[in-house]
């Protein structure tokens, strides 16, 4: 009896030990996952996948950026000069265009005879750009040149200034511009909340009668609840009219629209933190600054903000690492368009919503799936740090500095 | 007056002033989608399905699908957060473990939902070859509320003062008995507190299930964990970006929110209650 009382006591130990353990393995889940998946994004072709392009074999012109790709194909850059190539315009061709130069019967009955005319057009024309169907591929001739299939390499994804997922031949993810949008409704965010929260904390930590402070903060704890979803709901049918009639625009779904709610939905936390350090400075500190003679708002704003500072800092750490992440709300009211450089009264994209916006629509295992793997490996990061950096300061003792 | 002293007025006058503001701010969001949406609130709207292309009828499928989800993750949540609680605070002691395990806890607490959204879509759902189905958005949603039920349960372990602890070994009790008679009848009020706040953030989240579990419209009742289901938060979220009839599907859009916030703010409430009366009867002691 005492034996199996005592194993039945290890087997429960183990299994306490183990769950122990849970939210280690999940981290160490969540970041072999998603790394993974994103890594697979320099694993792939800088062309969209089962075609290539194809230029005439005399061209210098050995590979291309995904950006000049583009450009190319929008006739944004027309001379080969501007990639290194011969001082010659630049003539772009897309499968399609091969039906208006021959007529249906030239290919033959199956389509066999496509690829000799596609060789065909390429040895004829020295400044030719070919978009084909890897299916199609022209015959190898003297005159074709495949350009290298290059991978997308780091400095596309992070120094990339656009975000087409979409685009043809090339799929631009540039990440840059998702970058400053998250960034600017993030910071914009907190410059809102900030002063209004720390405002509130010293009203309710010095100034609130006892009763007041207990309600207030209760139901401002309360507030901190309310789905993200909601408050996207509010920003879209309240906020967004408000600031399209107030700043004149054409629409209000904007960068500052964003930041607002953030800034509300940030409030209860910063509220919250911040009061809690001005409430924790001792007693001796205030007391001693009165019998100096100081009045009570000296008193706040000589000892009682200082003496807590690390605990604001931390408030507004956490506040911007809350905002960086928050997903719903941003994606509801922001207008949702990756353009560079953002500005407030823009629409602009952040990184979180791009990923909630886009995910349904990019098939497994693809590029875009890959990319967006990556920008949740970038969000990943940033809420570590940010969370590394809160604990950092929060631990500093309390009265350093005064 | 001195300086000093008009300075102080007007100080305090700005901070009155800023606490009503941002108070009123707050209670206006809560106030106006209450005036919104409790027009909309009726027994039929609750128990009904959405019909005509959700511009009538109710959200039923929706209030069910949430239920389902907060139960899915809960059955997995809730005795894993538990256990794990009581690993770190009765067993493991004060080593580098547990200073590890904490921080651990604390960093998966502050990582976004849509990462877990991702992560789900990636293991559960592809690797796992779930599908979008119940079971997929009940395990992203337990990871993502496995911190608060961790942390309400190693503060409610904390509360039980160690003489009972002392005391039960004194009697001869072994640490299993203890933990089972003496620990755990004591604490269990305020872990419960953390099952209600953790139901309280499972249905309002929506990124976690947009690629996991949620349906756009799915007026049956599922079947089996396999199935997809529809959720409130989602319901809210497509019902006002991505609707043909804005200006109809407004009012289903307000008392959809007003629902939501009900459970959200109740399970709150009640959590905070149940915490408060825990704690007077703990000091009696």
């Amino acid at each position: 009896m005492k034996k199996m009382r005592r194993i039945l006591g290890k087997i429960v130990e183990g299994m306490l030990t183990l769950s122990g353990m849970v939210t280690t393995v999940t981290i160490l889940l969540i970041i072999i996952f998603l790394f993974k998946e994103g890594a697979g994004l320099f694993k792939s072709p800088v062309v969209e996948e089962g075609y290539q392009l194809y230029v005439h074999s005399s061209n210098p012109v050995n590979s291309l950026t995904p950006i000049e790709i583009k450009q190319m194909f929008d006739v944004d850059i027309d001379n080969w000069k501007t990639v290194g190539g011969e001082n010659s315009e630049i003539m772009v061709f897309r499968f399609d265009d091969i039906f208006n130069l021959y007529s249906d019967e030239e290919f033959g009955s199956d389509y066999e005879l496509l690829p000799v005319k596609l060789e065909e057009v390429i040895s004829q024309n020295k400044n030719i750009i070919a978009f084909l169907p890897s299916q199609y591929a022209p015959k190898a001739g003297v005159n074709v040149k495949n350009i290298e299939a290059k991978k997308i390499s780091i400095f596309d994804f992070f120094g990339g200034k656009e975000w087409i997922p979409t685009s043809k031949p090339a799929h631009q993810f540039g990440v840059l511009p998702l970058i400053w949008g998250t960034l600017l409704v993030s910071i914009v965010a907190i410059l809102i909340a900030l002063p209004l929260g720390i405002g509130v904390a010293i009203y309710l930590s010095e100034l609130a009668q006892n009763r007041a402070r207990h309600y207030l903060k209760f139901t401002i704890e309360l507030l901190a609840g309310i789905p993200s979803v909601v408050y996207g709901f509010f920003g879209l049918v309240v906020i967004v009219p408000i600031v399209q009639r107030l700043f004149q625009l054409d629409v209000g779904e904007t960068a500052l629209t964003g930041s607002i709610i953030l800034a509300i939905m940030a409030l209860p936390t910063i509220i919250t933190v911040s009061e809690d350090a001005m409430r924790n400075t001792p007693k001796s500190l205030r007391e001693g600054s009165l019998a100096l003679g100081a009045n009570k708002w000296q008193t706040i704003y000589r000892v009682v903000i200082p003496s807590s500072i690390s605990g604001i800092s931390a408030a507004v750490v956490l506040g911007i690492g809350r905002a960086i992440g928050e997903t719903m709300a941003v994606l509801m009211v922001t207008g949702n368009a990756a353009i560079l450089p953002p500005s407030l009264f823009e629409p602009v994209r952040t990184i979180p919503a791009t990923i909630a916006a886009e995910l349904g629509e990019a098939p497994t295992g693809g590029t875009h799936y890959q990319a967006l793997f990556l920008l949740g490996c970038i969000l990943f990061v940033i809420t570590m740090v940010i969370s590394v950096v809160a604990e950092m300061i929060s631990k500093k003792p309390q009265n350093s500095g005064v | 007056m001195t300086k000093k002293s008009i300075n102080e007025k007007v100080a305090f006058l700005i901070f009155r002033v800023l606490g009503i503001v941002v108070i009123g701010i707050l209670f206006w969001i809560l106030g106006f989608i209450i005036y919104n949406g409790i027009g909309v609130i009726s027994w039929e709207f609750l128990t009904t399905e959405p019909t005509e292309g959700m511009t009538a009828g109710g959200i039923f499928p929706a209030i069910m699908g949430t239920l389902t989800l907060v139960l899915g993750s809960m059955v997995v949540a809730f005795p894993l957060g538990v256990m794990s609680a009581i690993y770190t605070q009765e067993y493991a002691g004060k080593g580098w473990t547990v200073r590890f395990i904490r921080v651990m806890t604390s960093n998966l607490a502050s990582i976004p939902s849509i990462v877990f959204g991702l992560f789900g879509m990636a293991l559960f759902v592809n690797k796992l070859g779930f599908g979008d189905s119940i079971i997929a958005g009940s395990l992203t949603l337990s990871l993502l509320v496995l911190p608060v039920v961790i942390r309400t349960t190693e503060e409610a372990l904390k509360a039980i003062p160690n003489s009972y602890r002392t005391g039960s070994y004194a009697l001869g009790a072994t640490k299993l008995q203890t933990i089972r008679k003496v620990i755990l009848p004591m604490a269990m009020p305020n872990i419960f507190t953390g099952l209600i706040l953790s139901i309280g953030r499972v249905s309002g989240e929506t990124a976690p299930i947009l690629f996991t579990v949620a349906a756009y419209f799915l007026p049956k009742l599922p079947s089996s964990i396999f199935d997809q289901v529809m959720a409130l938060p989602y319901h809210l979220y497509v019902l006002a970006t991505s609707g043909a009839n804005m200006e109809q599907t407004r009012p289903i859009a307000y008392g959809t929110a007003l629902v939501l916030i009900a459970i959200v703010l109740m399970m709150n409430l009640l959590a905070s209650l149940i915490r408060r009366k825990m704690n007077k009867k703990l000091k009696m002691q």
